[in-house]
């Protein structure tokens, strides 16, 4: 086709976002790193395969093990990383997992920017990001958490907190009424990813097999 | 390094705002709280914002706020509380 030819559509530009001096900086270490065989492209891919295939899954997995082994829960709120890792998961960054009681409800924002125990439950939603949640749920949490559908009981206290620095946080919720007798991986499909962040409770009346 | 504050301490989160990277939170600065947790030295934004090494690497804490405190006037739970990671040098002793 000329380039000049006639249409009425714009061209989306190959490159709309200057390369930044970081992603030079990275670039040129990796090159490096494979150029003296202290890395190679295919453990790049797998980090980068890895890194995109946490889901919730994962801390599903984790908190349907706390709800069915009492010795396991006891490990992970006294070291999370190491009970993680026991299951063959590997966060990156120190983990601090606060427990759903039927007093406290936790839930989780960084009003810095986005942190988020992303090996554990995926990707960041969009909402997570926004302004809008960032800076209404530390100021009027029920009332967050009441347009994602849970409204808390007056005696239970909301606990949000506010990840801003190293520590990346992980709710375990509690365990529903009636599902004494549910077989691990049962539980962990009632485990969703707003759970874990504390925007929701699991329900087994509504997600249950 | 030994850690300044313990588990219990009251504290108030310094309000000062230096044209540097930090990661205390404008809306927590001049609010006191308990601290509940003792996170270890991590290196200061301070520095590690600005091509600096981190150091002097200073304790975290996890400080406990009342959402009355924070947001006096407001219409929040008394009950509700809010936690947030602050290095130490933005942290004072309170008296009680």
């Amino acid at each position: 086709m000329p380039a000049d030819h006639a249409h009425d559509h714009g061209h989306q530009p190959d490159h709309p976002e200057p390369v930044t001096f970081h992603q030079v900086m990275g670039t040129a270490l990796r090159e490096l790193l494979i150029e003296k065989g202290l890395y190679s492209a295919e453990d790049e891919r797998r980090r980068i395969e890895r890194l995109q295939a946490a889901s919730p899954a994962n801390g599903a997995r984790i908190v349907a093990r706390a709800w069915t082994d009492p010795a396991f829960r006891a490990h992970l709120l006294a070291a999370p990383n190491a009970a993680i890792e026991s299951l063959g998961l590997e966060p990156v960054n120190p983990i601090h997992v606060v427990e759903n009681t039927g007093r406290v409800h936790n839930v989780i924002v960084c009003t810095l920017c986005s942190c988020y125990p992303r090996q554990l439950l995926g990707p960041q939603p969009m909402w997570y990001k926004s302004r809008a949640y960032r800076s209404r749920v530390v100021r009027e949490p029920r009332a967050v958490l009441a347009e994602f559908g849970l409204t808390l009981p007056a005696d239970t206290a909301v606990r949000v907190h506010d990840s801003t620095a190293e520590l990346r946080y992980m709710v375990l919720p509690r365990r529903p009424a009636g599902t004494e007798d549910w077989p691990e991986d049962s539980l962990a499909a009632l485990v969703t990813r707003d759970c874990m962040i504390g925007v929701a409770v699991p329900d087994a009346a509504r997600d249950g097999r | 390094m030994t850690a300044r504050f313990a588990v219990g301490d009251r504290v108030r989160i310094d309000d000062r705002n230096p044209a540097l990277h930090h990661r205390t939170p404008y809306y927590v600065k001049g609010c006191c709280g308990t601290v509940v947790l003792d996170c270890g030295p991590e290196g200061r934004p301070e520095s590690l914002g600005h091509d600096g090494d981190g150091t002097p690497r200073t304790h975290v804490y996890r400080v406990r706020l009342a959402m009355a405190d924070l947001w006096p006037g407001g219409t929040g739970h008394p009950a509700d509380t809010l936690d947030v990671e602050i290095f130490e040098h933005w942290l004072e002793p309170v008296e009680v």
